[in-house]
């Protein structure tokens, strides 16, 4: 599949975004994160910016964006509707939260629900984004058990470490989250691995055989029906990341997930205000890293409609 | 609306019979040529006299080399959009552009509607669907939507542009739901397959499958040609004196 570049930032900034804004909702709703307006204004503004860079961006990747409000309407049957509905439905409960928790500086009642809620809705968003790929069945390596648990183990994992970034700017770190930080990176590394492991085994029933209905035997593409790559071949024949997959499988390894355990281990040793350097590294190192593992996901998905052109 | 109608009156679709089809590409020809003034026109060409031509159809023509333990042998396959029952190029468009047609099955697009996401063409297994750069939305076959139902053409023309231009009658047009109608037995008599049936998107195009090889083929009694100029030099002079 070709990655668009609007749709690997979306995926990846709107689930750091969510993943900030959820444990944002939680830990500061339930006064685990104290009221503190400078961090909650950069913490909420960078949570929904995040958010807001990341829809803009995929209606960048919309060939008609001044029809994109028609998207919210066929949420019945298709989980890109879903997703445009909770993404903006979850500014309503952020946006509340934001007023009360940073603005007003309070906790508790109206303002942990709307925390609650804010955490619920960027749950929903990120489930709805994992969706959209896990349920597209011409793409085996999308439509897999994999794929939507990735989804939200990258946003919590993204979104952690960034929430621990903040709070060590602010001198209110804490080792249970450096720790928490620490797991989910892991964790995120293990199911990569295990993604990884699954795609590359993987048996796919569909061949040139049942694509062509022509039982038994070999069959072979003798001659395509264009000389030049049509839309099919330059939207889903896209070839470039098998070619180099093992070393941006390690680029990803390195960035998204090795550094970023080191920089967390080594935040533990250092004193404040040392421990906010690498503890912003981490961040940045692993949304750089997320990055190449989106374009990855993509790169590496194959459609079956390459099996009519022999790839 | 993109959820699907639970059933269809009627089930309009193709036939295909891969045993006969000879790859001239008049389907394609005539394909384009009617649809890039009908339901969906144009089907934009972009650059199409240059170095990249690029373009929408609705209909393409492969040629696979097919083998097996009886032989090998050629076949022309067109590919289009196979109007399924459950095509989930509808259900995931968000806009409600892409529907299914609860009258005669007919999957179809609302120009006006559409976005431009791409993911119903991701959604398509069989690479029906076709991208407008040009005017920014998606297009595909409508199973000549205009043509069918047209009264200002006489009867037997009111079949999609490709059936009406196959020369060899490899393309049959009519309801699949109705299993008394001549497409429906055509499929029963030479056993009509669906393609990727595993994916579960039941088409309602169906593809008659090459007839089986024959051993009742004339043999050729004549012994194969060898050059007629003969080799000079000295491995000219060998072959000459052996040859006595």
């Amino acid at each position: 599949m070709h990655p668009a570049f609007s749709v690997v930032f979306f995926t990846t900034a709107t689930g750091a975004g969510y993943g900030l804004l959820a444990l944002l909702g939680v830990l500061g709703g339930f006064q685990i994160i104290p009221a503190d307006f400078w961090l909650g204004l950069i913490g909420i503004g960078l949570a929904l910016g995040l958010i807001a860079a990341g829809l803009l961006s995929s209606t960048g990747h919309l060939s008609r964006p001044e029809r994109a409000w028609r998207a919210f309407s066929q949420w019945r049957s298709s989980w890109l509707s879903r997703e445009g509905v909770a993404s903006v439905a979850t500014f309503i409960p952020a946006g509340l939260f934001g007023i009360g928790w940073v603005l007003l500086g309070k906790t508790g009642g109206w303002v942990s629900a709307a925390g609650l809620l804010a955490a619920v809705g960027a749950i929903v968003t990120v489930y709805t984004t994992g969706m959209i790929y896990a349920s597209l069945k011409p793409i085996a390596q999308w439509h897999s058990r994999f794929t939507l648990p990735a989804y939200l183990i990258f946003s919590a994992m993204t979104g952690g470490v960034l929430l621990n970034a903040l709070c060590q700017g602010f001198a209110i770190g804490s080792k249970m989250l450096l720790a928490a930080c620490v797991l989910l990176t892991v964790l995120g590394w293990g199911w990569k691995l295990a993604t990884w492991l699954h795609n590359d085994r993987l048996e796919i029933p569909t061949t040139a055989n049942t694509a062509t209905g022509l039982a038994g035997g070999t069959v072979r593409s003798l001659e395509w029906p264009h000389t030049e790559e049509n839309y099919l071949l330059k939207e889903m024949g896209f070839r470039i990341a098998r070619k180099h997959s093992a070393r941006l499988r390690q680029i990803t390894q390195a960035l998204a997930f090795a550094l970023p355990v080191l920089l967390l281990a080594a935040t533990f040793a250092l004193p404040w205000p040392f421990a906010a350097v690498p503890s912003v590294l981490a961040a940045i190192v692993q949304f750089a890293g997320m990055l190449v593992e989106r374009w990855l996901f993509f790169a590496e998905a194959k459609h079956t409609v390459t099996l009519y052109y022999g790839r | 609306m993109t959820c699907l109608p639970s059933q269809t009156d009627k089930k309009l679709g193709l036939v295909i019979d891969l045993d006969t089809c000879v790859g001239c590409q008049a389907c394609v020809t005539a394909c384009k040529e009617w649809n890039t003034g009908g339901h969906m026109a144009p089907l934009t060409d972009i650059d199409p006299y240059g170095g990249h031509v690029d373009g929408v159809w609705f209909n393409r023509v492969h040629s696979y080399e097919h083998t097996t333990e009886a032989g090998g042998r050629t076949v022309n396959f067109p590919r289009s959009c196979l109007h399924c029952e459950t095509p989930a190029c509808v259900t995931v468009c968000p806009t409600g552009a892409s529907y299914k047609r609860a009258s005669d099955g007919i999957v179809l697009i609302d120009e006006s509607k559409c976005i431009g996401c791409k993911l119903c063409s991701w959604a398509c297994p069989y690479g029906a669907r076709e991208f407008d750069s040009d005017v920014g939305v998606m297009k595909k076959c409508t199973l000549c939507v205009d043509r069918i139902y047209n009264d200002n053409l006489a009867e037997e023309d009111r079949v999609p542009a490709c059936v009406a231009a196959c020369p060899t009658s490899a393309r049959h047009f009519g309801d699949l739901g109705d299993p008394h109608s001549a497409v429906s037995q055509l499929v029963a008599e030479r056993g009509g397959v669906d393609l990727m049936p595993e994916l579960g998107y039941r088409p309602t195009n169906k593809y008659l499958p090459p007839r089986a090889h024959t051993q009742r083929a004339a043999s050729v009694p004549a012994k194969a040609l060898e050059p007629v100029r003969a080799e000079g030099g000295f491995l000219g002079w060998v072959d000459r004196m052996l040859s006595n």
